[in-house]
């Protein structure tokens, strides 16, 4: 098992290193000059120059991920002393546009967007397990029907089109809540919550249209298991068995899927932020698109990354836990 | 379990392929065949639209004073829904929907089919090679997967959008739109090839070790033969399942971009371009947010649902791929 731990840690350590490689290497390379986005339109050739030494767009690009890579351990100082700028460690770049250190950026937005994919996760799960349960328990009847709807319709419904919609509904029609403006929890945390509560559902049915599916096919399969028959035989009361031993199995693939589009979320609910303008780190993203902020998208896009590749291990670790038969493969 | 099934199956339908087995089910699928129907009719109104705007006398591009009012929104009731505009005229400049509509319905489906083309065709030539070669191949391609879906897909491809397109137009590509779209189909390509990959990877595999394939080699079947003639018909069914439910995601993906300002660029008619302009009117105008939302959905919702049916008539036992 250590050994599987060990191994899986490894690939992961290696796969952010080609991710975090090739990220650097795209965004650098694509611009035809990635100084020159420093500083607007009418900037001056000198101010361009400076700012390329300053920033280290003059050296060799392999170079440039060297001293990428070292600052997010030992931070990072830009330009001569006089006037220079520090970023301390962990460094993710400075951002030129913002006259900011990448990493106070996106310290300051991640947690608007864990705030967002926490609600809407707990929100999802809720809705998607329990439909789906209900869908298996009562298959063929009424109930199954209405949640294969549900979930043939949150499929089909894009994000931003279910955002305006609720947007309209609940703010302009009915005045039910105000429009969203973010307020830290620490501050005031109803307003924090009422903020939350239309991106939250948004995302929710969304997500959860796909896990009433997977949760009801689950349940129905596991149903199927001889383990279940046993059950039935030796008298288990219906709702035991349902709880500690169908649901129980149904749920583990189905956890560990949750996890990676949690994790997904985490790097940025960039259309659900966008609609309902919440400054998290998807709304830093699309702001950095708009200026041609490169070091913030250099590092959002591998902050993401870090998450996809931390939950794709620690949920693979659990199914070796959980399954002793993946670790051997 | 499934064998009971399977078995009654093949008594049922003696001498049929697999194949023709789906097409007998999904006959039987009144949802199905009728989302069907809605696909024919937005495939019918997007490849003749220039006839039908001409016929109908709603020109997408040209202003209409008289439609709007001073305020530049759109005169009477109902976002400016009359004979002369049956879904209502656009905001500031009293272009009628319906016909900007009916060429949305051109760069959302051109984009979809293309872009499913496209990655079905890198994922199956991918999975077959790596089903085939197995070793060193097979591991290359794999890993190759594993680093693809490490990145923060959207996030990039947002982020990628406006350098990339630069770069694409300094190719020489035609700048403007013809860029964008190509940008779009390029990395939908490049992170959407995975799931095809390791799907049809899996199947050979599996279908390699088989007695026909086998009896196949002894003959001497080359290479070209073995994927051709046995292989891909047995590869069709789950194939045909995995595009019809990528579809409507690469239409919606299309959407989504131009809504967010990075996919296509105005004066284009992109249902999502006219959604995000209505972010700005929806209090004043909030036909003109439902209708382009609503024609959006209904076209995702009918490929879900024939995606579904075609699942449940060719494959019966998979449960929904994860998208």
């Amino acid at each position: 098992m250590i050994y599987f731990v060990l191994r899986r840690s490894i690939f992961a350590v290696v796969l952010l290193l080609i991710v975090s490689a090739f990220t650097f290497w795209i965004f650098s390379a694509l611009p035809s000059d990635p100084a020159a986005l420093t500083c607007g339109k009418n900037c001056r050739p000198e101010v361009i120059e400076a700012n390329r030494e300053r920033l280290g767009y003059d050296k060799p690009l392999v170079e440039q991920y060297g001293a990428y890579m070292k600052g997010i351990f030992t931070g990072r100082t830009y330009g001569e002393e006089g006037s220079s700028i520090h970023c301390p460690a962990p460094s993710l770049g400075y951002s030129y546009d913002r006259h900011e250190c990448v990493t106070s950026l996106i310290a300051s937005t991640l947690p608007v967007t864990a705030s967002i994919a926490l609600g809407a996760f707990v929100l999802w799960m809720g809705i998607g397990v329990g439909l789906g349960t209900l869908a298996a328990l009562k298959r063929g009847k009424w109930q199954d029907r209405v949640a294969t709807a549900f979930s043939v319709i949150g499929v089909s419904l894009p994000t931003f089109f279910l955002g305006l919609i609720f947007i309209m509904v609940f703010v302009i029609w009915t005045g039910l809540l105000p429009f969203p403006r973010y307020t830290g929890i620490t501050d005031n945390p109803v307003e924090w919550f009422m903020a939350l509560l239309l991106p939250w559902f948004v995302l929710a049915i969304i997500s959860a249209a796909t896990y009433v599916r997977m949760t009801r096919n689950g349940i129905l399969e596991v149903m199927n298991e001889e383990f279940v028959r046993l059950g039935i035989a030796k008298g288990l009361p219906r709702r035991r068995l349902i709880v500690r031993y169908v649901l129980r199995a149904a749920l583990v693939p189905i956890v560990t899927i949750a996890g990676l589009d949690f994790a997904f979320l985490l790097g940025g609910a960039l259309v659900t932020e966008s609609i309902f303008n919440l400054p998290g780190l998807g709304k830093l993203t699309l702001a950095a698109v708009v200026n041609s902020d490169l070091p913030i998208l250099v590092a959002t896009t591998m902050v993401a990354a870090v998450f996809i590749v931390v939950a794709n291990t620690v949920v693979d670790i659990l199914y070796g836990y959980l399954d002793p038969r993946v670790r051997v493969k | 379990m499934e064998t009971a099934q399977s078995v009654s199956g093949v008594e049922m339908a003696v001498g049929l392929s697999p194949f023709q087995m789906g097409l007998a089910r999904i006959r039987r699928n009144r949802g199905a065949i009728i989302a069907f129907w809605i696909v024919v009719f937005y495939v019918f109104v997007a490849a003749f639209a220039p006839v039908l705007v001409k016929l109908l006398n709603i020109d997408p591009y040209a202003l209409d004073r008289e439609a709007i009012n001073d305020f530049g929104l759109p005169a009477g009731p109902l976002g400016g829904i009359s004979w002369d505009h049956p879904f209502g005229v656009e905001p500031g400049t009293g272009r009628d929907i319906l016909g900007r509509l009916m060429y949305g319905a051109r760069i959302s489906l051109l984009v979809g089919t293309i872009g499913t083309i496209l990655t079905t065709t890198v994922g199956v030539t991918l999975g077959i090679v790596a089903g085939l070669r197995r070793g060193f191949v097979d591991s290359l391609i794999s890993r190759l997967g594993d680093v693809t879906l490490a990145f923060p897909s959207l996030l990039l491809i947002i982020a990628l959008a406006n350098p990339m397109t630069q770069r694409l137009e300094s190719l020489g590509i035609p700048a403007g739109n013809t860029a964008r779209i190509t940008y779009i189909l390029t990395v939908l390509t490049f992170f959407g090839w995975v799931y095809m990959a390791r799907l049809v990877r899996g199947q050979v595999l599996s279908l390699r070790e088989r007695e026909f394939v086998e009896a196949a080699r002894s003959f001497g079947a080359g290479t070209g033969h073995l994927v051709f003639k046995q292989l891909l018909p047995n590869l069709w069914p789950q194939i045909i399942v995995f595009v019809s439910l990528s579809l409507p995601g690469y239409v919606a993906l299309e959407a989504t971009l131009s809504f967010l300002g990075v996919g296509l660029l105005a004066p284009a008619a992109s249902w999502g371009i006219m959604l995000g302009d209505s972010v700005r009117y929806y209090r004043a105008d909030p036909t003109y947010l439902f209708i382009p939302g609503l024609t959006l959905m209904a076209l995702v919702l009918a490929f879900n649902l024939l995606g579904d049916g075609l699942r449940d008539a060719f494959d019966p036992r998979s449960d929904r791929q994860q998208l």
